[in-house]
């Protein structure tokens, strides 16, 4: 009988693996394509202002969206397609900030990663570095003074990111009031152009954790299982209570900065060590080796089926319109306002 | 029984904690000190767990708020000195600010920055920061001048959708008393002719518009009559108000206690330049502090910003024109 229960306990682990396996994976081609295509749009023109990929990361930005379920909040950055997807961004969107439709939450009034939608509990990022991650800690504070139990927050970083004076304030914040907050950063050996070594002196950024007095972990941010199991780790123990959690992925950035960049800056040599492996590649000859190729194969076409429709979509869309626009920067001070401006 | 302007400001913290569960107090050394200044004396005890230490951080705390916000909560924060808040400025005019703009959700929050010179404290303790957060989209800033605006317009701003920054004059805490705290107010938005003249306008705000009625006193003897407007709000301007004043008066001096480029003095000579040209019997004037760091000794600080001496000698210039 204990043997049974053992055994259906194990069956039922590895379900839930290869279903938390399987919303990866299918994020991380989502994101993969939706990107590929956003490089096409903004080579053929179509979009104006900068891209920003996540080429490389999608394993470990998608394996926090799939460690976080609905009530919670995420706060991504700029290479977090994959987390975002997994976390229930619609991919219409992404596409809808890219391109400027009026009928995305951002209404064209701000475009490309600088979009969230507050009903779903993205949080719409700004460009300076670190800022987000207070302002989340400030969420779960309202959460928690509110009542409500058991909701986690997860921000995304890069290494840059935590050279920030707003980095270091939020997570020291965070960490004074307990809060259930997951701190991801992205470790991809540069800053734009500054590699590391012109970026932080410390041995590893995951020593950082020590610091400030909360959980760290480190991750092979190119091992999709393993992004999975350290996310899902950190996500459950900042719902059970244990504070905030640092998480240091180390990975390689597989494009430039942003579409504009070559990233021929990147050394050749991190390119052809582990830490320049693709994710997506990794996930995708594993899933042949264990007998998965044909499920992968069939997630890849969705996924590319899916892009084809959303831009389809998105494209027909209306852009906004300068004389029907709302030009109030606060909902109180308008009208006072508007009688004295010429 | 009388009620200082710091009292005032305390009160309306109380009021609008006691009334609106959503508000909470977030702050350095708020919590059971009860803030630098005492402007939050009691408030840990009463409201347990709505009275939150910061730690020094002024840009996670102005950071922290906006989260809060969006999550439908009326943080205020204090400041211990405005001076303090250039840490926080990113948050406050890149997040703060910009929120309802991108997003269509409002961001209802208070930032309140014990503002102004006062006696020794010198340039990193004095400063008058309204400029700089009018200066961007998207924040509504207030300078109170008088004990009951203090109240109302403090409770005002915690019931605002838009974020707030609430510059309070340290200068006017202890001195500046009055009978009782008010029933009734003037919204918040409006400016208010405090002093009425047929002679000259003078457009000020936050504690110059003390030393602008002393200054009208002391012109009545010389047979002139000032009217003294009280922005109360600098950001939006109620440019009606001073237009019409200077509709009567045909002459205007703009008093600031901050520096002298830009800021508040400036946008109202600017606006009653382009828009009541024809209204003005002499050229506008503006009289600001000194172009330097605010001074340590009083003896330099007292030349450094403007007085009733020096609004009246500004006056009479406009008024001799």
């Amino acid at each position: 009988m204990a043997i049974r229960a053992a055994a259906a306990a194990v069956r039922s682990i590895q379900e839930g693996t290869d279903a938390r396996m399987e919303r990866l994976g299918r994020a991380m081609l989502r994101a993969r394509l939706l990107e590929e295509k956003l490089g096409s749009l903004y080579r053929a023109g179509r979009i104006v202002g900068g891209v920003y990929l996540g080429r490389g990361q999608e394993a470990l930005s998608g394996a926090g969206g799939v460690a976080l379920r609905k009530g919670d909040i995420f706060a991504p950055l700029i290479r977090d397609m994959a987390g975002r997807l997994a976390f229930g961004e619609p991919m219409e969107d992404a596409l809808r900030a890219y391109l400027g439709s009026r009928l995305g939450p951002m209404k064209g009034r701000d475009g490309n990663i600088h979009r969230g939608d507050l009903s779903r509990g993205i949080l719409p990022m700004i460009s300076h570095l670190g800022a987000m991650v207070s302002t989340l800690a400030g969420v779960l504070m309202a959460k928690r003074m509110k009542g409500e139990k058991r909701k986690v927050g997860l921000t995304c970083a890069g290494d840059g990111a935590t050279s920030t004076g707003s980095f270091h304030e939020g997570l020291n914040l965070a960490a004074v009031e307990r809060l259930p907050l997951v701190v991801v950063v992205a470790d991809n050996g540069y800053a734009y152009s500054t590699p590391n070594e012109r970026q932080f002196a410390c041995a590893d950024l995951v020593d950082r954790a020590r610091g400030y007095g909360v959980q760290g972990h480190s991750v092979d941010g190119t091992d999709p299982w393993v992004c999975a199991e350290v996310l899902q780790g950190a996500v459950d123990r900042a719902r059970g209570g244990e504070g905030p959690q640092l998480v240091v992925g180390k990975l390689l950035r597989l494009c430039g900065h942003g579409e504009h960049d070559d990233g021929l800056y990147v050394d050749s040599k991190i390119q052809r060590s582990e830490r320049g492996r693709d994710c997506v590649q990794v996930m995708e000859s594993e899933m042949k080796k264990r007998g998965s190729g044909k499920e992968w194969q069939s997630w890849r076409a969705e996924a590319q089926a899916e892009v084809e429709a959303a831009v389809i979509k998105v494209s027909a869309e209306p852009v906004p319109d300068p004389f029907e626009e709302d030009w109030s920067a606060t909902k109180s001070g308008s009208e006072a306002e508007e009688s004295g401006s010429s | 029984m009388s009620v200082t302007y710091l009292d005032a400001i305390r009160s309306a913290q109380e009021k609008a904690l006691a009334s609106d569960p959503t508000v909470f107090i977030y702050g350095q050394d708020v919590g059971r000190f009860g803030g630098a200044f005492k402007a939050t004396k009691n408030l840990a005890e009463r409201f347990p767990g709505r009275v939150i230490d910061s730690p020094i951080s002024e840009d996670a705390m102005v950071g922290m708020a906006v989260g809060a916000a969006m999550e439908g909560m009326r943080p205020i924060v204090e400041m211990q000195f405005a001076d303090f808040s250039t840490v926080g400025l990113n948050q406050m005019l890149n997040h703060a600010a910009t929120t309802y703009w991108r997003t269509g959700r409002t961001c209802p929050m208070v930032l309140r920055l014990p503002s102004g010179g006062t006696p020794g404290s010198g340039p990193f303790h004095s400063q008058s920061m309204e400029a700089i957060y009018s200066h961007y989209p998207g924040i509504v800033v207030m300078t109170p001048a008088t004990v009951e605006d203090a109240y109302t317009m403090l409770l005002e701003a915690v019931e605002m959708p838009d974020p707030v920054v609430f510059c309070e004059h340290k200068l006017l805490y202890y001195h500046l008393k009055s009978d009782h705290l008010p029933e009734s107010a003037v919204p918040a938005l409006r400016a208010q002719v405090v002093r009425a003249g047929r002679d000259v306008t003078c457009v000020t705000y936050s504690a110059m518009v003390h030393e602008a009625v002393a200054a009208a006193k002391e012109l009545v003897e010389e047979g002139y009559e000032v009217e003294v407007v009280d922005l109360r709000t600098v950001k939006p301007l109620d440019t009606d108000t001073i237009l019409a004043s200077v509709a009567r008066t045909g002459r205007l001096l703009a008093v600031g206690e901050s520096w002298p480029w830009g800021g508040a003095s400036a946008e109202v000579v600017a606006r009653v330049a382009a828009e009541g040209f024809e209204l003005l019997d002499a050229p506008p004037k503006r009289l600001n502090a000194k172009d330097t760091p605010i001074p340590y000794h009083p003896n330099l600080w007292a030349a450094h910003r403007p007085t009733a001496v020096r609004i009246a000698a500004a006056l009479r210039e406009v008024l001799r024109y």
